[in-house]
């Protein structure tokens, strides 16, 4: 097209600036809130995370309700929740097919997937501060003796680390299968499926706690001080479970074709 | 401002873009046309970024899409009305738009009036709009960034009359203020309505490109006479090519030279006069018929009673 090449008005795009990352962050949440299935996701982790502290406070022995165990008790709802949570966030751009609007707004897709991963980090965090919060409710009324007894910024640390990597495992899981049925099915079988190989299977039992994320989170729970080696198999099984299946979704995320 | 070269696309073996070129100016409407799966819009995804290329680049005012810092600032893009959230509202879908774009949010009533979609509309989820009302909303989107450059794909799918007439109104508006328009479509008269410039498209090439007045310059005659057969005998005697149209005949020939032929032979014509479309139609017919099968035996059934 040499003829049409001759005239070629460029753009001038001197007084445009890039789209901040807090920008892309804002939109990101809002994606969270916006329809009504995302709202009753945040809702139910809200409201199961209430549940089981009045629950636990109702059954639990008067010298049993601390802060610690009431702490204990949402983990395990948030850390089925939040992990879906993180999926959807991925998923549902490509099964509503908002990814088309999404990339076109911002080309640079890495930069939209880091923008999923703060809003699903903000997510969790505000998460672990409602828990805190109610927990912290039900230890004064619970009226235990040390109440606030084997709790200190390291254990909520704990927590946050715990959460955080089942918010980021979920977006992991949606951006490696790119649907939501798939990554959520794949996100609670497979983990568990290891697990249980890996406690029948004598050779991969020994490695269990590099490998299982399970086994390696293990510490995490315990109220005592991580050793090195902890340490050492929480990044590891981290590494595998997290990281890996991140940078491979996020590697097929920038080379897909949107359509 | 929009300038493609050379782009080509395969999917495996499939050829699905074959070296396409061409440009879009400003201040004018280009109207992409193409029977459905004949590449176009693949090659409008190429264009943003959201399909790569496998040869061959694509620049907007100068630059690759994915180097513009906020896109939809300078170029306003609607590849699929469908492609929107089903659970969101109207109003969020245009909200989440100007929040990524950083706009004030007046801008999206702005736009809602622009397209027409009413308070209560824009409060609807996408998944109770119909696709005209969809259309309109993705229009919305692509203007809120008061963008230069528009791109649509298909963009009056859906639309009823009054929503075409509208659109045109809207478009060529649009182009005369200097804007850039590239839409794509399948029909022909829609096309034809509101392009200046038109590229046509058939498996993945190009088969014509340049102004609308060009391209639909009247060539041949359309004749109409009481005696159809004796017309046929006539013309095929002189050597003159003819094909049936409606009731009446078709031919690449001058008016003046079936008037002659019909003078000659005593026939009494209801009707002669240029042919209007022209080439461009026959073409595009040609290309459509290879993919819309039901057609086919449609056209070879009347040739056959006819002859």
């Amino acid at each position: 097209m040499t003829a049409a090449t001759l005239e070629q008005p460029t753009l001038d795009l001197s007084g445009t600036s890039r789209i901040p990352m807090s920008r892309l962050t804002r939109v990101e949440l809002r994606k969270l809130v916006d329809t009504r299935a995302s709202r009753w996701l945040l809702i139910t982790i809200g409201v199961i995370t209430a549940l089981i502290i009045v629950v636990f406070f109702l059954n639990a022995k008067t010298s049993d309700r601390t802060f610690s165990n009431f702490m204990g008790a949402t983990a395990t709802p948030q850390g089925f929740l939040l992990p879906v949570l993180g999926i959807l966030l991925v998923t549902q751009e490509w099964t509503q097919r908002t990814a088309l609007v999404s990339f076109t707004l911002m080309p640079v897709r890495s930069r939209v997937l880091i923008a999923k991963v703060f809003a699903a980090l903000f997510a969790g965090l505000a998460a672990i501060v409602l828990a805190i919060g109610i927990a912290a409710l039900a230890t004064v009324l619970g009226g235990a003796d040390n109440a606030w007894h084997n709790i200190g910024a390291d254990d909520i640390g704990k927590f946050a680390i715990l959460q955080a990597s089942g918010v980021l495992q979920g977006l992991a899981f949606g951006l490696l299968f790119l649907n939501s049925a798939a990554a959520i099915v794949t996100y609670f079988v497979l983990p568990t499926a290891f697990s249980i190989l890996s406690s029948l299977w004598s050779p991969l039992k020994k490695a269990a706690p590099w490998v299982d994320l399970g086994t390696s989170q293990q510490p995490l729970f315990n109220a005592v001080n991580m050793t090195s080696t902890q340490w050492l198999h929480l990044a590891s099984g981290t590494a595998i479970w997290v990281v890996l299946p991140f940078v491979l979704g996020m590697i097929r995320v920038l080379r897909a074709e949107v359509k | 401002m929009i300038t493609v070269d050379g782009v080509s696309k395969t999917y495996g073996g499939f050829l699905a873009v074959d070296d396409v070129s061409f440009a879009c100016k400003p201040g004018r409407v280009t109207g992409f046309l193409g029977p459905n799966g004949a590449g176009k819009s693949t090659t409008m995804r190429i264009m943003v970024g959201l399909t790569p290329a496998t040869r061959g680049h694509v620049t907007i005012g100068g630059h690759r899409y994915a180097d513009i810092p906020n896109p939809g600032l300078h170029v306003g893009v609607l590849l699929d009305a469908s492609a929107q959230h089903a659970g969101r509202t109207g109003r969020e879908v245009l909200t989440i738009g100007a929040v990524t774009m950083g706009l004030p949010m007046k801008r999206v009533d702005e736009m809602l009036e622009l397209v027409s979609l009413s308070a209560s509309e824009a409060k609807r989820r996408v998944k109770n709009y119909s696709l005209g009302m969809r259309q309109r909303l993705g229009i919305a989107h692509a203007l809120l960034g008061d963008p230069s450059i528009l791109i649509l794909d298909e963009p009056a799918n859906g639309l009823d009359p009054a929503g075409i007439h509208w659109m045109r109104g809207l478009l060529k508006e649009y182009a005369e203020r200097g804007g850039t328009v590239l839409l794509s479509s399948h029909l022909l008269y829609e096309v034809e309505k509101i392009a200046d410039e038109l590229i046509l498209i058939g498996r993945g090439r190009i088969v014509a490109q340049g102004s609308k007045a060009e391209l639909l310059q009247a060539r041949g005659a359309y004749v109409k006479a009481v005696e159809h057969e004796k017309l046929l005998d006539a013309l095929a005697r002189e050597g003159v090519h003819v094909v049936p149209s409606g009731e009446g005949l078709r031919s690449d020939v001058e008016a003046i030279q079936i008037g002659k032929v019909a003078a000659a032979n005593n026939i009494t014509l209801i009707e002669l006069r240029p042919a209007d479309g022209s080439g461009l139609e026959e073409m595009f017919l040609q290309l459509t018929s290879d993919t819309q099968r039901d057609v086919v035996p449609d056209a070879a059934a009347t040739e056959g009673a006819q002859a």
